[in-house]
C-alpha cells in the first residue's frame, strides 16, 4: 500500500495486509499524535489495510 | 471497532474516554465537550458577540465551526504574519472557510496584515529587534486580537487552544516552577482592567487529535503544514512527551491539566507541616505498634492473610 506521510512530505510503500496500529508501530509513530485516513475515510486502529489502499498518516501536533 | 453509542462502525477510538464513535456521535461528543466548557467556565452566552482568533489551522477553524453550529454569534479575526507561502496558504484556508461555511451564519471575517502596518513580516521584525520569532509573533497576535475585540465592541475573545496546548504549557511552567504564569492558565480570563477583552479557550477539554479528526470528518480544509518558524520549539517537545505518556496511560493529559484547574478552584487551605498532618491521621497499629491510619497496619494485615492461606 502507498502511505503518504508529512513533516517532511513523502510517500512510502508498505506491504499489507496490516492493521492500522501495526502500521503506526512499524513506522515508529505514536497513535495519539496521528490520524490515519484510508482514501477519504478516517479509520480506527483495528482497521485492516490491504495492498492497493491509499493511506495518509496525518500528524495532528501544531504550535510553537 | 463499533460506536459506543449507536453500535455502527466507528471512525475514531478515544482511549481516554474508553469509547469509540461514528461520525455523527463523534460530532455530538465534540459539541457536548465545548458546550460543557462554555457553561462550566461561564465563558459567554447566546447574546454575546464573540471574536474568534483564526489562523487557518485545525483548532481555530474547528472552534469557529463549532460555535456557529451551536448557535453563537461568532465573527473571526485573521492576522497575516507575512511568513511567505505559509501565510499565503493559511490566509487562503481562512478565506475559503469564511466564504463557504461562516458567511451562511452571517459571520464576518476581520483581517489584519502585519506587513501593511509594520512594513515587514514577522521574521524580519524579530531579526530587527533581536527577539525570537515565536515570541514576537505571540506579542503581535495578542495585541491585535485584543485591539480588534475592544475597538469592535466584542464581549469576548475566543482562541483555539486545546487540551494538548494547555497541558504542554503547564508542563513547561511546572518544569521551571514559573508559578507567576500559572494563574494565566485558566480557560477563562476576565477583562481584569479597562482595555483588556475577556479571553476564553472553549476547546480546552478536547485533544489535538480529536480536533484534527473533527476537521477531517467535517471537511474543514485547514493548513496541515507546521509553521516553519515553530521548528524545534520546546512546546512541540513537551507535546511529544505527553503524547507518549498518553499512549501508555490514556487520560494522562486530561488528569494533568484538569487536575491543575480543580486545585486552582479550591480555596487555599492554611499551610500545615508534614508533622502536623501525620499527627492528625496516624496512630499505633493495634498489632505491632508502628504508625498507621487504620486499626491494623497494612503489613500486619498482609502477614495475617498470608498465614491463613499458607499451605500447612
Amino acid at each position: 500500500m502507498q502511505v503518504q506521510l508529512s513533516h517532511p512530505a513523502r510517500t512510502v510503500e508498505v506491504k499489507g495486509p496490516k492493521k492500522v496500529k501495526d502500521l503506526l508501530r512499524e513506522l515508529n509513530l505514536v497513535v495519539e499524535a496521528h490520524l490515519v485516513i484510508k482514501g477519504d475515510d478516517l479509520v480506527t486502529e483495528d482497521e485492516m489495510l490491504y495492498d492497493g489502499d491509499q493511506i495518509e498518516i496525518r500528524p495532528v501536533i501544531s504550535g510553537g | 471497532m463499533n460506536c459506543t453509542k449507536c453500535k455502527t462502525k466507528a471512525v475514531i477510538g478515544l482511549p481516554r474516554h474508553n469509547a469509540a464513535f461514528c461520525k455523527t456521535c463523534f460530532n455530538g461528543f465534540v459539541h457536548d465537550q465545548v458546550a460543557r466548557a462554555i457553561k462550566s467556565e461561564k465563558m459567554f452566552g447566546k447574546d454575546d458577540r464573540i471574536l474568534v482568533a483564526v489562523s487557518g489551522g485545525k483548532d481555530s477553524l474547528a472552534l469557529w465551526d463549532i460555535l456557529l453550529k451551536l448557535g453563537y454569534k461568532a465573527d473571526a479575526l485573521y492576522v497575516n504574519l507575512g511568513i511567505g507561502t505559509y501565510s499565503e496558504q493559511s490566509h487562503a484556508k481562512v478565506t475559503k472557510f469564511a466564504e463557504a461555511a461562516a458567511a451562511s451564519h452571517g459571520a464576518v471575517l476581520h483581517l489584519h496584515t502585519v506587513e501593511e502596518e509594520a512594513g515587514a513580516g514577522i521574521k524580519e521584525l524579530a531579526q530587527l529587534i533581536h527577539r525570537p520569532t515565536c515570541s514576537t509573533c505571540g506579542t503581535i497576535k495578542r495585541y491585535q486580537f485584543n485591539r480588534v475585540a475592544i475597538e469592535q465592541h466584542y464581549d469576548v475573545m475566543a482562541t483555539g487552544h486545546n487540551l494538548d496546548d494547555e497541558a504542554a504549557r503547564l508542563l513547561g511552567n511546572v518544569l521551571r516552577w514559573q508559578e507567576e504564569y500559572l494563574d494565566k492558565q485558566s480557560p477563562s480570563l476576565p477583562a481584569s482592567v479597562e482595555g483588556f477583552a475577556k479571553k476564553v479557550k472553549p476547546l480546552y477539554r478536547l485533544s489535538e487529535r480529536e480536533l484534527a479528526a473533527y476537521a477531517v470528518l467535517n471537511q474543514i480544509d485547514y493548513i496541515v503544514e507546521e509553521c516553519p518558524m515553530a521548528k524545534g520549539a520546546r512546546t512541540l517537545l513537551y507535546k511529544e512527551v505527553l503524547n507518549r505518556l498518553e499512549t501508555e496511560s490514556p487520560g494522562t493529559k486530561q488528569a494533568f491539566y484538569c487536575g491543575f484547574l480543580d486545585k486552582q478552584r479550591k480555596p487555599e487551605a492554611a499551610p500545615t507541616t508534614m508533622t502536623e498532618k501525620d499527627q492528625a491521621v496516624l496512630h499505633p497499629c493495634s498489632a505491632c505498634g508502628q504508625p498507621t491510619t487504620a486499626e491494623v497496619c497494612s503489613y500486619c494485615k498482609m502477614m495475617a492473610r498470608a498465614k491463613t492461606v499458607a499451605p500447612h
